[in-house]
């Protein structure tokens, strides 16, 4: 009783959220998960459960293996959108990190791609992507034929092998910022000290970065690829804004939607739910290891 | 490493901590070079955006892409504006309501989660933080189905329900940390002294030292509410959607009026940059949550 009185109005306070959040999270997964293993092929309504039909059919019998070839896309999307925007975040705040004037000012610019929704940024990818070339290019392309590159001129997301990881550019533009600023502050926890005694020891700019502040970096790494990593595999927006939806560009998370405009619950339910894994594998196990450390500190 | 998130104000101070000493030198001109490349690459979609927003029809052709118009009309922005208006005063009707109900339900939930170690705590709030990682797309089916099915119009009430259940784990989260690492034990200990009850204590004394934390959250559920597009195609259309369905469905037609489009972009994209520009610190700060451990 006791005890009750002591929980008892914090639970109260908690428990609106949680009774949301079980039915809207939780209870909505498991509904659409019921749905992946029934029959609803149509808006008539299930007939019955078939299993992980759904599933497997997804993976050896869907038409031209869209479904493979979805994840295929997403794949190649995921691994340069990964690399890119690590990379110019890293090297954004390694420039950034000391020794510049007006690094308020790169930051803030840097930073504000971020503000801005990808269906608005997708207008100007579109636009900027031409995949035009030689005389008639416009967008990216006449830069480069104006740069003298012409041999960088390309067909962007329009190349049907190699397009994803263009369409992967607008993203790298958006979310770089995003990395840096994760960096940045990295950079800003490590105790002077530190770098000072690295110093001392007659250690060189080289061997300092490597050896000392690098390191240090690691779990901020992680959290940028984490968090990057799941923004990747959910990626709608900006491709339903630059391509539209359509076979050369589609992701697991369109090919949902596309699919439900067909009225198949059950095989758009499938895919849901393949998505929600992918997500999970990722995030579940960083979830339970930031808890750990947040007790053990 | 004390939290899943950036601590406190939640507001991370990205300056350096103490001034740079002035180094001249190559390095220094190497770096300053470099920040100045990608300065220009990361605004040249803005510059596009912007020059060709002012265009008239003829001087868009593929020769004169790069350059400044001709002759500066507002044509493009009249016509972008006249077909996103009724949606960008919706937005507003959405991202408002959202970014107050979210932020007030985060406080109390944040409040208890910091001060209430009651059993079990920990895995409530990991299953309270998994909510904000899923795609949507795996409650998309049935939420459409209970919305259609209870008979609710699609549009902005719906929308607003819906930013709200799922903004929970990020302004919970946001006030957790900042409730853990800024509210001194002693001041909620003091007030239960006094015989304050624990909706007192958060209502008197907790609420008023909040403003920090409301400040990032409203920001940030502003932000995501107005920039939203997945939960604005399943619940909504263009007649009574958000201002992305609108300028999705300016921008995404065949042929589109590109400078009609990138005036409607940049309209669209006006009051989060608004809001980017005037308190970019806090709108950091969300950004930060629900990834840096620092």
């Amino acid at each position: 009783m006791r005890k009750l009185r002591h929980w008892g109005p914090g639970l109260l306070l908690l428990s609106p959220s949680l009774i949301l959040l079980a039915v809207f999270v939780y209870g909505l997964i498991a509904w659409t998960t019921k749905v992946s293993v029934s029959d609803e092929h149509n808006a008539l309504g299930s007939k019955g459960f078939v299993g992980l039909e759904n599933y497997t059919k997804l993976f050896t019998n869907d038409i031209n293996d869209r479904f493979t070839h979805s994840l295929k896309n997403l794949l190649i999307f995921t691994v340069v959108f990964l690399v890119g925007a690590m990379f110019f975040g890293l090297l954004w705040a390694f420039i950034l990190e000391r020794g510049i004037k007006a690094e308020g000012f790169f930051r803030t610019v840097y930073l504000f791609p971020m503000a801005v929704s990808f269906v608005a940024s997708g207008v100007v990818w579109r636009w900027l992507m031409n995949p035009n070339k030689g005389e008639s290019a416009g967008g990216l392309n006449s830069v480069l034929g104006g740069l003298g590159l012409d041999f960088l001129q390309n067909t962007w997301w329009t190349n049907p092998d190699w397009g994803m990881a263009a369409m992967a550019i607008p993203a790298i533009w958006q979310l770089s910022g995003y990395v840096m600023a994760l960096f940045l502050a990295g950079f800003r926890g490590i105790p002077q000290e530190l770098r000072e005694a690295a110093a001392m020891d007659g250690a060189s700019t080289y061997r300092l970065y490597r050896n000392v502040i690098f390191p240090q970096l690691t779990p901020v790494a992680l959290s940028a690829l984490i968090i990057l990593g799941h923004m990747s595999m959910k990626m709608f927006d900006l491709i339903m804004s630059v391509s539209g939806p359509q076979w050369l560009t589609e992701v697991p998370a369109i090919y949902v939607w596309q699919t439900l405009l067909t009225s198949d619950y059950a095989k758009a339910a499938a895919i849901s739910i393949i998505l929600l894994l992918l997500v999970a594998v990722v995030i579940v196990p960083y979830l339970i290891y930031t808890n750990r450390q947040e007790k053990n500190a | 490493m004390t939290a899943v998130v950036a601590p406190p104000e939640s507001v991370p101070n990205l300056a350096p901590a103490r001034k740079p000493k002035r180094r001249g030198g190559p390095g220094a001109i190497v770096k300053y070079a470099l920040a100045l490349i990608f300065l220009i690459i990361v605004l040249m979609p803005m510059y596009v955006l912007i020059v060709t927003s002012f265009k008239s029809g003829s001087d868009i052709g593929v020769a004169s892409q790069w350059s400044l118009p001709e002759t500066w009309t507002m044509a493009s922005w009249e016509k972008a504006w006249n077909a996103l208006r009724p949606a960008f005063f919706r937005t507003f009707q959405l991202a408002i309501p959202v970014a107050i109900i979210s932020s007030l339900i985060g406080a109390a939930n944040g409040f208890v989660l910091s001060r209430w170690r009651f059993p079990g705590a920990d895995v409530v709030f990991t299953l309270i933080l998994f909510g904000m990682f899923i795609p949507y797309q795996a409650v998309m089916i049935p939420l459409r189905e209970i919305v259609t099915t209870l008979g609710i119009p699609p549009g902005i009430t719906t929308l607003v329900f819906v930013h709200c259940v799922y903004g929970i784990p990020i302004c919970t989260l946001i006030f957790r940390n900042y409730y853990a690492t800024t509210v001194p034990e002693e001041l909620i200990e003091a007030a239960r002294v006094d015989g304050a009850g624990l909706l007192r204590t958060f209502g008197r004394i907790i609420l008023p030292i909040s403003i920090p934390g409301f400040v990032v959250t409203i920001i940030w559920q502003f932000t995501s509410a107005w920039n939203d597009y997945l939960f604005a195609i399943f619940l909504s259309n263009t007649r009574n959607g958000p201002i992305t369905i609108a300028l999705n469905a300016l921008a995404g037609a065949q042929s589109p009026d590109y400078a009609a489009s990138m005036a409607g972009a940049l309209i669209t994209s006006l009051p989060t940059l608004v809001v980017y520009v005037l308190l970019g610190r806090w709108f950091i700060g969300g950004l930060m949550a629900g990834s840096v451990k620092s």
